[in-house]
């Protein structure tokens, strides 16, 4: 049984047959990501109350929290695959980290640009260096440290390393941005949405605020998978069967 | 509908400003996340020609 998996797991940590096998997903999750986002915007911006004491400036929360919530799902990811990467020497795992970070990246400065707008008319400043948005600022600077670590090593698999370590250390941060809003009191409201109590939101905002973060998802997956496949390309490109689909790539 | 004409969806109740502008925001991160790979790609396409121009020289 345990050979079983062994030969498994070997099989699909090759980059080979993970090119081959991933061909269609980006496709169909960006496609199902499309049409999640596109309901949810429409609902939230169109169908959805008026916020009884934030007037319309809460329709910014359909992109602020998805965002948000990405950009620390996506840096455990890259913590995760990292350390799956260091551990057991498997070359895929860290380029799945590579492709997460622009994309993290994004989802991070989305958030925080998002929360600044939505604060000017609601907290009266665009910033202010409350415990919720100070660690947010240190997740986004956490990735442009993993881009440049990666950008700064001559040989990619030093940047693959070194990231990773940068990676797993950062992890720190991720519980800081999960309890600040809990543990001090701050400008930043406390969780909105948590597993355990029933979301203390209207149907009509919650409906369209669900079915964003989950099309956000999705389409960070479809992303995802689009860039670790441009990865492996360019890593294995020595390789005959790379060089083939690179052509492909292009229509040589 | 939350709005009673396409003005006052557009307006937001004096918010329109900010909705507006996270809006676009995110347009933008969509954009860049949709056409970077694209420019990879070309990259890995343009280095790939390059190597091959050479090895026939």
């Amino acid at each position: 049984m345990w050979q079983i998996f062994v030969r498994w797991f070997h099989k699909c940590s090759s980059p080979k047959w993970f090119y081959q096998m991933s061909k269609p997903w980006s496709f169909w999750l960006g496609w199902a990501a499309f049409v999640l986002i596109g309901v949810a915007l429409v609902w939230g911006l169109a169908f959805s109350p008026v916020e009884r004491v934030q007037g319309n400036s809460y329709r910014i929360i359909f992109i602020h929290v998805p965002s948000a919530f990405l950009s620390e799902a996506i840096y455990m990811t890259i913590a995760i695959a990292g350390a799956v990467g260091l551990i057991w020497r498997i070359k895929l795992a860290f380029y799945v980290a590579k492709a997460c970070i622009p994309i993290g990246m994004t989802m991070a400065f989305l958030a925080l640009a998002t929360g600044a707008i939505w604060g000017k008319p609601t907290w009266g400043d665009w910033w202010v260096w409350d415990m919720r948005i100070t660690s947010m600022l240190i997740l986004f600077l956490l990735y442009l440290g993993l881009w440049a670590l990666h950008n700064a090593m001559e040989r990619p698999e030093s940047g693959d390393r070194a990231a990773a370590i940068l990676a797993l250390v950062g992890v720190v941060n991720i519980p800081i941005i999960k309890y600040s809003v809990n543990l001090v009191t701050t400008l930043h409201q406390p969780a909105t949405l948590k597993f355990t109590e029933k979301a203390p939101m209207h149907i009509s905002m919650l409906v369209p605020l669900l079915l964003s973060i989950l099309g956000f998802y999705l389409a960070f997956l479809a992303w995802m998978f689009i860039r670790a496949r441009l990865e492996i390309l360019k890593r294995e490109r020595k390789a005959l069967w790379a060089q083939k689909e690179i052509e492909q790539l292009g229509g040589l | 509908m939350a709005f009673e004409s396409f003005s006052a969806f557009l307006k937001m109740g004096e918010h329109g400003l900010y909705v507006w502008l996270a809006y676009g925001l995110a347009t933008i991160v969509v954009l860049f996340n949709i056409l970077g790979p694209r420019y990879l790609a070309k990259q890995l396409v343009k280095d790939h020609q390059r190597k091959l121009r050479r090895e026939q020289a």
